[in-house]
């Protein structure tokens, strides 16, 4: 613990590298676990395929053909080796494979997921230094107070809200869809190259981002002024360094190790919120997919939606946690135990 | 010997309440919005679970001070013609509820797993992995995939009818690993001390050590967690049934008469989604604020920011 980085020998980042991955593989047996004892539960395959009106004799047939009768682990083995090439089952609703489904609607979230998280770094940051610089001025208390309400409002209330001020009363803004989208590399709809695409984007995003724009102003806010305390703060202030180079150079660079770190985590309440978001815009991404795959009981879709949301949280988890070890060794010791 | 009220009225925790002005402001509407909610049947002027009462004609009526409202309906009517204002309360009551039950059930299974991995080493790695992959996932994702298995499982109608105890058992399910963090650390710097020590000379079993000596030392922080969890709960809760995922409309929550309210606002009835929003907004707000200044008096130093 209390070693300097440079006498660190360079195997624990090794060790730490391939504990992280090993555990990283383990949550997404689990979760492919879960998720297929969901399928073989709920879910049924001969009617993705064939649909209702088949007789029981065929369908019995059909099961006994598909494997539907074999044990459940040599069942969960053929689940997993058909999802690692990239094959998760099909989809009864769009009669498509479902990963073509989820690729479809992809785009649409991530977009959206994109100009949220641009509104939220364009604005906590400043905000966040300021009102550590001057707690006391009126306009830090104003944002303080703003982001305590901002936190107690529930995201589809403001997406509401957005609506009924800039649609219903001031016919701004559309108030649903995605509006004129572009494919460009041939398969991705893009609503960000068309002015009318743009206009649909603004409100869903805003409403993505104020659910976290809060929370970063009051994280940047609470490092930032813990480390404008610090004894190497002051030693800037005492060699007599500009204002601004103390602020930003010294003092905001060293907040921003856990400002990443939070943020990657923040990454998976932003999915969580893309679904209620996208609910109430009827934006056509993967959010409102799973909750219609949900009423529409297509188990197959839901699944599959919970098994890829999953592997993008722990692919990100462990880059975060790898690049927390790689600048921040005491990291790596404490988790080598 | 100076009585109970006494040294209530001399202490320190009422001192540096009536300071507050934050502190006690919330507090008189939590308990406002609290007798608001379990006083419904006795307060509310009609009741939303009676259809006999219900007049289809009443349907979307605008707020009392609007051209076109009634004297009947102080905050207009929602789409099947139920008094907002009596709707509203009986739905906070259910919020309510369904908050602070799933708050309890996490906070019981946080104490005893926050317990076992702290006190038997053990189980610590394998618990807290747990906890961690849990918590990496964000709650309400947990939240709304229980939520969705359960529907699933159970069917829609099925679901619905027990759809209370249900989403206590998914928000409990999802929140559990705050608790047992908290607990754990506090039961791994309790564990060294002296008096553990002296309980473990005495003979006494563990389990007797882990319940009578080190909980109840464990518990300040648990109290904090507890009330910003109550409006978290809450949250998750309306989000659970604007998703369709939680209460049906037979029995609405504040979240699902938000949902049934949205369709309407394109025809102008803004007063079936805005009223119930305004009052899950300040209900949620004012917990919070209650739950900053309990953490703040009971542990200064336990959270930054």
């Amino acid at each position: 613990m209390g070693l300097p980085f440079r006498l660190l020998p360079k195997k624990h980042m090794f060790a730490f590298t391939v504990k992280r991955i090993a555990q990283a593989l383990l949550v997404m047996l689990i979760i492919s676990m879960i998720g297929f004892s969901i399928k073989s539960a709920f879910g049924d395959p001969v009617r993705e395929l064939v649909g209702e009106r088949v007789t029981p004799e065929e369908r019995a047939q059909i099961r006994e053909r598909l494997g539907l009768n074999d044990p459940f682990m040599v069942q969960y083995g053929r689940f997993l080796k058909n999802a690692v090439q990239g094959d998760l089952g099909r989809s009864f609703f769009f009669k498509k494979p479902v990963t073509e489904v989820i690729i479809a609607k992809a785009p649409a979230t991530l977009e959206l997921v994109f100009c949220a998280s641009l509104i939220v770094i364009l604005f906590s940051v400043p905000l966040g230094i300021y009102s550590a610089i001057h707690p006391k001025r009126f306009f830090s208390r104003f944002v303080m107070g703003g982001s305590i309400v901002g936190v107690s409002m529930p995201v589809f209330l403001t997406a509401i809200m957005l609506i009924y001020i800039f649609s219903v009363e001031l016919k701004w803004l559309p108030s649903f869809g995605r509006g004129e989208t572009v494919t460009i590399f041939g398969w991705w709809e893009s609503g960000m190259l068309t002015w009318d695409g743009i206009k649909h984007l603004i409100m869903p995003s805003i409403a993505l981002s104020s659910i976290m724009l809060p929370l970063f102003i009051r994280l940047i806010r609470s490092e930032m002024m813990e480390v404008l305390e610090s004894e190497y703060v002051k030693y800037a202030w005492a060699k007599g360094l500009m204002p601004r180079r103390v602020w930003l150079v010294h003092a905001f660079k060293n907040t921003l190790l856990p400002v990443i770190t939070v943020g990657g985590v923040q990454l998976g309440i932003m999915v969580a919120f893309t679904i209620l978001t996208e609910t109430v815009f009827q934006w056509q991404g993967m959010g409102s997919m799973f909750i219609e795959s949900v009423e529409r009981a297509d188990t197959a879709l839901m699944v599959s939606y919970i098994v890829v949301v999953g592997a993008i949280f722990v692919v990100v988890n462990t880059i975060v946690d790898l690049i927390y070890g790689l600048v921040n060794p005491t990291v790596r010791v404490a988790g080598r135990k | 010997m100076r009585s109970r009220w006494q040294r209530f009225r001399e202490s320190f925790f009422l001192y540096s309440f009536l300071r507050d002005p934050m502190a006690y402001v919330s507090f008189a509407i939590i308990v406002v919005l609290f007798i608001g909610a379990f006083g419904a049947p006795v307060l509310a002027p009609h009741n939303p679970y009676d259809p006999t009462t219900i007049d289809i004609m009443d349907s979307e009526l605008p707020p009392v001070w609007s051209a076109e409202g009634s004297t009947k309906f102080l905050l207009g009517t929602d789409n099947m013609g139920r008094d907002m204002l009596s709707t509203m309360l009986y739905g906070m009551r259910i919020s309510i509820i369904i908050g602070v039950g799933a708050v309890a059930l996490q906070a019981f299974l946080g104490i005893v797993i926050g317990l076992l991995s702290g006190y038997i080493s053990k189980l610590d790695n394998v618990l807290m992995r747990i906890a961690d992959v849990q918590l990496s996932f964000s709650t309400y994702m947990i939240a709304i995939f229980i939520g969705a298995i359960f529907q699933t499982m159970f069917g829609v109608a099925n679901y619905e009818k027990i759809a209370a105890p249900l989403l206590i058992l998914i928000i409990g399910l999802a929140e559990w690993p705050q608790y047992a963090r908290t607990v754990r650390a506090s039961v791994l710097a309790e564990r060294r001390k002296e008096y553990v020590e002296a309980a473990r000379v005495i003979g006494l079993s563990k389990i007797r050590i882990m319940w009578r000596h080190i909980l109840p030392n464990t518990l300040s922080p648990v109290l904090v967690i507890s009330t910003v969890q109550v409006a978290n709960a809450i949250m998750s809760e309306a989000a659970l049934s604007f998703l369709g995922l939680g209460m049906p409309m037979s029995k609405p929550s504040l979240g699902s008469l938000i949902t049934a309210g949205f369709e309407y606002i394109f025809s102008g009835s803004w007063w079936i989604t805005i009223f119930p929003g305004f009052l899950l907004v300040l209900l949620v707000l004012v917990i919070n604020l209650m739950g900053d200044w309990v953490r703040d008096y009971l542990n200064p130093k336990l959270y930054k920011g």
